[in-house]
């Protein structure tokens, strides 16, 4: 293997990467499925490509923000496998001790500051944590996932809005798969690349291949070096496609067979499988990383599941309480 | 000590943390005008900001710089402005320490203003601090002097939850004593404003005003009212209301909001359920009444409570 380019050894971890968060959400689903995972957690598979290329270009002091289709870009930022599966099971060993589940996934220490479940509700905390690092002098930058769907809210413009007034160093990486919840964009609005909003504000932007990793490498690596030089806000919208339903359980009437077969063609991992068997890897050890990746993800889902369940009586840690208050209780 | 109007003791408040703590920020809309001049000059552009009409960025931007370290403060003019910002109030603000099993805190202080009843008509004089009282993880804040004005304001700052300051517009030129240099006064205390023995009054903001005008009629007549100010509404002071029912067996609740908005009732509530065995006679409520806060001054001044309201309430319970 020592005659791959150097550009082609370095996507192998990559592909990696992206079988670890496929096989992630796949033991998601399936456990989902079986009533094991409770409320209705949100796949994002078939954007892997967006939450490895892009996090691959962060510090770990970089803050990120993501939204209720979160698991890709928690781990890719860094998150531990079975801390991040242990907290969707709901366990004490969880990233978040089991408070937050799937759609509030939080690791601090890796940078991911918020994951909340409100459309949009995320955009003008990551433009905060950008305004905090400017105020501090610091080189961090400030980077939120959003989808699509979240231009609809108010506070997409006003974030974008202030973001640009102010040069906050915050990078907008929209995953524009075509579809808000059950409806697809053309039912939304008439603006049909979300890079267009970022024109009247005179935000840097640049609408590029979500769903090919070198092509997100490259984006968010340029994006990257805008934001962390000081030269402001930066949008990058990539275009992709979420082969799950909304939530687990979602039948997806709204999509045609032969949309959901074209998309599958699309599929971020097969595609940079093909590029690299191209480019002279060999399919076996494409096969060894997928099946490395397998093994790591099951045995941690594994360890999760055997981890201990939370206690009620640590209920309230974490809220304040008014001790008068609550003695009187009971 | 020094004297000082309401409103020049809160900003007394951000100053004394602004001093002392380079992490805290203040900001808003029409920050850049010469009332707040003093702050942007002092502080300089990177902790004092103008902002557009954005509530929902302002605020969802203060929850991310204070998760980010910082401790922002929010100038929100009216507690209505808040209202079109509720998903950031309510379920991003309180919700991130908890949802995150502690890695995060959102230590920031929403400044606005509220119960301005006079011809500010439908939209500028709502009475919501009960509003943001039940939710877990906010706290919220009611000053009625210029001394705790000043000393729930710097609590509020460094309190590593988000609070709701709700200072209320009648009382922003109240002059008071404000005690100089470093000054906190502690959540969850409530203050006895004039004790009694005949009955307990508990009102917040304005209506604590009212409450002592009504009860120094209320003495010529030979009535002793006790009046309490919970002055934090959240956590509140259960101890100290009990402990004065205990003592009178009766009680009032005053409250600028309609009758099914007011903290007033809230604390009833409680007080029927640990202090029943206290209560010689049913607790009685004094609210606004149950609409739009009218323009028209008589309209206006017949639903806002007033001192008559209180006594005749009084009079009743102690009758």
């Amino acid at each position: 293997m020592n005659d791959l380019a150097p550009e082609t050894s370095e996507l192998l971890p990559h592909y990696a990467e992206l079988w670890r968060i496929r096989w992630f959400e796949s033991h998601v689903q399936r456990l989902a499925a079986r009533g094991e995972i409770a409320g209705f957690p949100h796949l994002s598979t078939g954007q892997e490509a967006v939450a490895v290329g892009v996090c691959a270009q962060l510090q770990q002091s970089d803050t990120v923000y993501t939204s209720h289709r979160g698991h890709g870009h928690v781990l890719a930022k860094g998150a531990d496998l079975e801390a991040t599966f242990a907290e969707i099971l709901g366990k004490q060993s969880g990233l978040c001790q089991g408070r937050g589940g799937s759609m509030h996934l939080v690791d601090a220490e890796q940078g991911v500051l918020g994951a909340t479940g409100v459309v949009g509700g995320n955009l003008p905390l990551a433009a905060g944590s950008a305004w905090a690092a400017q105020a501090l002098g610091r080189d961090d930058i400030s980077v939120v996932f959003f989808g699509d769907g979240a231009t609809g809210a108010g506070v997409f413009h006003e974030t974008l809005n202030l973001a640009a007034l102010w040069s906050l160093p915050v990078l907008f990486v929209c995953e524009n798969n075509g579809v808000a919840e059950f409806t697809s964009r053309e039912e939304h609005s008439n603006v049909n690349f979300v890079s267009a909003f970022a024109e009247p504000y005179a935000i840097a932007n640049q609408t590029i291949d979500g769903n090919f990793l070198p092509t997100v490498l490259a984006g968010a690596r340029a994006a990257v070096a805008e934001v962390r030089g000081g030269n402001g806000p930066y949008l990058l919208e990539c275009m992709t496609y979420r082969l799950a339903g909304h939530y687990v359980g979602d039948s997806q009437q709204y999509r045609s067979k032969e949309a959901l077969a074209e998309m599958r063609e699309k599929c971020p991992i097969e595609r940079l499988g093909r590029h690299l068997v191209e480019q002279g890897v060999q399919q076996q050890r494409l096969d060894r990383l997928r099946d490395e990746q397998q093994s790591a993800v099951e045995a941690a889902v594994e360890r999760a599941r055997k981890a201990a369940p939370t206690d009620p009586a640590s209920v309230m840690d974490y809220v304040y309480r008014s001790p008068d208050f609550y003695a009187i209780e009971g | 000590m020094a004297k000082l109007p309401y409103v020049a003791a809160i900003d007394a408040g951000i100053h004394q943390e602004m001093q002392r703590d380079e992490s805290v920020l203040y900001f808003g809309q029409n920050m850049a005008t010469t009332e707040n001049h003093d702050f942007l000059s002092k502080y300089g552009a990177d902790r004092v900001r103008v902002t557009p009409i954005s509530e929902t960025a302002e605020i969802g931007m203060a929850i991310g710089a204070a998760m980010a370290g910082m401790r922002p403060v929010v100038e929100l003019y009216l507690s209505e402005f808040m209202l079109v910002a509720m998903d950031q109030v309510i379920n991003e603000a309180p919700r991130f320490r908890y949802m995150s099993g502690g890695q995060v805190k959102v230590p920031l202080v929403l400044r606005a203003g509220y119960g301005f009843a006079c011809g500010w008509a439908g939209q500028h004089t709502g009475s919501l601090t009960s509003l943001y009282m039940g939710v877990p993880g906010l706290k919220v804040v009611a000053p009625t002097t210029p001394a705790d004005a000043k000393g729930l304001m710097a609590s509020a700052i460094r309190d590593d939850n988000p609070v709701v300051y709700m200072l209320h517009y009648h009382l922003l030129l109240e002059e008071g004593e404000v005690p100089d240099g470093e000054y906190l006064v502690p959540f969850g205390e409530a203050a006895i404003r004039r004790e009694g023995s005949d009955v307990t009054i508990v009102a917040t903001g304005w209506m604590v005003n009212k409450a002592l005008n009504a009860a120094a009629t209320l003495a010529e007549q030979g009535i002793s009212a006790e009046v309490i100010d919970p002055r934090t509404v959240a956590p509140l002071d259960l101890d100290t209301i009990l402990a004065s029912v205990a003592k009178t067996g009766r009680m009032v609740v005053v409250d600028q909001a309609p009758r099914h908005q007011t903290v007033g009732g809230l604390i009833a509530a409680d007080v029927v359920e640990h202090g029943f065995e206290s209560l010689r006679k049913p607790i009685l409520q004094v609210n606004a009444r149950d609409t739009t806060v009218p323009y028209s001054e008589p309209l206006e001044t017949w639903v806002i409570p007033d001192e008559q309201r209180i006594i005749d309430a009084v009079r009743k319970v102690t009758g």
